[in-house]
């Protein structure tokens, strides 16, 4: 799998800002009246579009297909202050096997750690292709000073890992100013390097689906390569809803800039119907396009477990039990 | 890797019993059937079933048979009994809610998460919702202080093919609340959900000659309505069918609610939210092969967001999946008749030929069956025929306004007036244009809604009368003094 990456600097972002929204400075005013003047997002209809495609039902061939899609798509995480070498190591064994009885298993895109357990999981996982992402400008709560955040990215890029999970400042996105929260997205992005960057809004502190949609097209236009709906310490964290509203922002903002952007739904995705039912929304609210682990990720750590009891019921017909997938 | 095609996710039709001939439903038994004719499903043209041409004797029996049950134990039953068989109607609907589903789909040719999540749950919710009122119609203000609202007597109650159900229960549940009993002749090409519910009444044990259905096509509706001894007319249809009810039953006695045809505008303003307006107009007009009286068929969008409406509906339309009713995933199912299918065909081709341009996704439509693909006219004028006639099939015409002033006089400028909608995230406009707009129901940021509590109905060419909620009650009884029974009527 590859995962396309493009180096850029701030000062480039904030040009081609200023390029999008047709201003000569980059001003907090610019950026609000373009973000205000998005479309509203109607939370009935939006939610009735979602409660509409979930009655979509997924048999035989077409179920196959999606639960190893969604095993590929998985960003196995473990966030715990518990967290020690031998958890994270017992986990990349996971993803470098996560069925023992059927070696034709997918392996999932990434494992998602905190900074420090980057060289620990780089280690472990070798070569073979499994990302692994790092957590950071202080992670959860984003509250710490920039030259700290940017600290922290530095480290987890210097540890090795391909892939950057930052958080947005909530606080400046919720009191309007939006300027500060560009600024640091754009600023991580260059701290970044060749990682790419995924840009955590933290819908579940964000509240309204106007904000989610205002929220993903400032990370868009601030350089992130995915915008992720939550940290998983906050509830709600992923629901149907928000990741159809930044699904339609993706799809907007390629046809708008040309650029693709990916989704990663985080936190509270646990069962194998749950995840099918993103697969749907991608599928039918995106397109095609989105449908691959470069574009779409789970962030999870047991639905990986329930995808792999489906796919052996569905090769094997019978359904096994808990205690035929590892606990990792 | 290959893309998300969704296998094949056929619902079972073993679920559903269909006898070869049915027989018509009088005075709590199924007759011997006669002088039957085919009902087909729309989606492969297969016969389902031969059922029975009422003629005016049978007709007459079963009038006969409605109003021995109003002056004999049904008339004299309280609301609340009559309430607990309105509950146990409801509650064997949702028993067998997957039967009904199930032979809705096959009989009418719409997809089945439509019968499923639709039709079969709001008929019975209809029934629920009399049920509770049939002991409480002293407090819904019905009549005036002093005075006592009673029922007609025998109703006679003529549905369309669209909702073959669900119009049954609009019809039959408040008729029952109140008191009345009646005869209902289901539409020609979709009589079996009907004559599957004449098993429900007797399965409620619901006195004999209350509900009795019979079956036809125009002759036997005729037949019915100009019965002598039917009290009021409850009629779903065509606005020509519904003038000549009107002109049949003049100067008579008999009392009429009339709900017929439409030429919804939905009208779209710049500041509205675009991706559920979207949502909302194909939900408006591809429901059912929007084959729905209240279809928001014309699709009025401000000028200056016209371009990004029509771009994002086509990109929508190509994800809509059109083909076996039966399959849990199809969004668009069969044209109800080749009847039907011919008319939507004349009127496209009319308006294409007046200037529309026509647009539809790519879509493999079967070969067998009554099929017509989602359709866009866009650059249609007030003037065209598709602007004006209801065409009753997946067709979306597309106009534009550049003031609410332009909107309003243009959604106004119809000779129908049932249903519109309003998409804007102003709050102010929303209430403004519902008062402006001539229109039985006025959906905002949202479209084709319905639940019992809501009363339904239309202006102008749309008829008159309403149904569900309080109002819907009205139609069904009256204040006038009883006439004595054997008096002459």
């Amino acid at each position: 799998m590859t995962v396309s990456t493009t180096t850029r600097s701030a000062a480039e972002l904030t040009a081609q800002a200023r390029d999008v929204l047709g201003v000569s400075r980059l001003t907090n005013r610019a950026l609000t009246s373009w973000l205000h003047g998005l479309p509203g997002v109607d939370q009935v209809g939006c939610e009735g579009r979602v409660a509409g495609l979930g009655t979509r039902s997924i048999k035989t061939t077409s179920k196959a297909w999606a639960i190893d899609t969604a095993i590929a798509m998985i960003d196995l995480t473990t966030l715990e202050g518990s967290d020690t070498p031998g958890k994270v190591r017992s986990l990349c064994a996971k993803a470098l096997v996560p069925d023992p009885l059927d070696p034709t298993t997918p392996r999932p895109a990434a494992i998602c750690v905190y900074g420090d357990m980057v060289a620990t999981a780089k280690a472990a996982l070798g070569d073979s292709g499994i990302h692994v992402a790092a957590v950071a400008t202080a992670f959860p709560s984003g509250r710490a000073s920039m030259a700290v955040k940017l600290a922290d990215t530095r480290d987890a890029v210097k540890a090795g890992a391909d892939e950057i999970d930052m958080v947005i400042d909530r606080g400046a996105f919720l009191s309007g100013d939006y300027l500060t929260v560009f600024n640091q997205i754009a600023e991580v992005k260059q701290a970044c390097g060749d990682a790419h960057l995924k840009v955590i809004m933290e819908t579940g502190e964000l509240v309204t689906y106007d904000n989610v949609r205002r929220a993903s097209y400032l990370s868009m236009l601030a350089g992130g390569d995915f915008i992720k709906t939550s940290t998983g310490k906050i509830q709600p964290a992923a629901t149907l809803p928000v990741t159809l509203i930044m699904l339609e922002a993706v799809r907007d903002w390629r046809e708008l800039t040309g650029v693709q952007v990916g989704v990663k739904p985080a936190g509270g995705i646990r069962t194998t119907k749950d995840a099918i039912k993103y697969l749907v929304m991608v599928s039918e609210i995106a397109g095609e396009d989105w449908l691959t682990p470069e574009w779409f990720r789970f962030g999870a750590s047991g639905l990986l477990n329930d995808l792999l009891l489906q796919r052996q019921k569905l090769a094997t017909g019978a359904y096994s039990g808990a205690d035929y997938v590892t606990i990792d | 890797m290959p893309t998300f095609d969704y296998a094949p996710a056929p619902e079972s039709r073993s679920v559903v019993t269909i006898a070869p001939t049915y027989g018509f439903f009088i005075d709590g038994a199924f007759t011997r059937p006669k002088a039957t004719f085919a009902t087909l499903n729309p989606a492969d043209e297969s016969v389902l079933a031969e059922v029975s041409q009422a003629g005016p004797k049978d007709v007459d029996k079963a009038v006969a048979a409605a109003r021995r049950a109003f002056e004999g134990e049904w008339g004299r039953l309280s609301g609340a009994e009559r309430g607990k068989y309105l509950f146990r109607i409801a509650r064997i609907l949702q028993e067998r809610a997957r039967e009904f589903a199930v032979l809705e789909t096959l009989d009418n040719g719409k997809p089945i998460k439509e019968t499923r999540d639709f039709d079969v749950p709001t008929a019975a919710a209809h029934f629920f919702y009399h049920a509770g009122w049939a002991d409480k119609l002293e407090y819904a203000g019905l009549s005036a202080p002093g005075a006592t609202a009673r029922p007609h007597g025998v109703v006679a109650q003529v549905i369309p093919w669209n909702f073959p159900l669900l119009m049954l229960a609009w019809k039959i549940a408040p008729a029952l609340a109140t008191g009345n009993t009646v005869v209902l002749k289901p539409a020609e090409s979709t009589p079996l959900s009907a004559l599957l519910f004449a098993e429900v009444c007797q399965q409620a044990d619901l006195p004999a000659g209350v509900v009795n259905i019979v079956t036809g096509d125009g002759r036997t509706g005729q037949a019915l309505v100009e019965h002598p001894d039917v009290d009021k007319i409850a009629f779903t249809g065509s606005t020509e069918v519904g003038k000549i009810i009107a002109r049949s039953i003049a100067g008579t006695a008999k009392k009429a609610t009339l709900e017929l045809g439409g030429k919804a505008a939905n009208v779209v303003f710049d500041d509205a939210p675009i991706d559920q307006a979207v949502e909302g107009i194909v939900g408006g007009i591809f429901f059912n092969q929007g084959q729905v009286c209240c279809a928001g068929s014309r699709l009025l969008v401000q000028e200056n967001v016209h371009d990004e409406v029509v771009a994002k509906l086509k990109r929508r339309l190509q994800t809509l999946r059109v083909g076996d009713p039966m399959d849990k995933n199809t969004d668009l199912g069969a044209i109800n008749s080749r009847e039907q299918l011919d008319r939507i065909t004349t009127l496209v081709d009319a308006g294409v030929a007046e200037g529309a341009e026509r647009w539809s996704p790519a879509c493999t439509l079967p070969t067998k069956g009554f099929w017509y693909p989602p359709t866009l006219l866009t650059g249609v004028a007030q003037t065209h025929r598709v602007a004006t006639e209801e065409i009753f099939g997946p067709v979306l015409s597309v106009l534009t306004f550049r003031t609410p002033q332009e909107a309003v006089a243009k959604a106004n400028n119809t000779a129908y007036g049932l249903s519109a909608g309003v998409w804007t995230e102003k709050g102010s406009r929303i209430l403004w244009m519902a008062d402006q707009l001539r229109a039985g129901v006025v959906w905002a940021n949202t479209f084709n809604r319905f639940d019992p509590t809501s009363p339904f109905g239309g202006y102008k060419e749309s008829g008159y009368g309403r149904e569900g909620g309080r109002h819907g009650l009205e139609a069904y009884v009256t204040t006038t003094p009883a006439t004595p029974t054997g008096a002459t009527r």
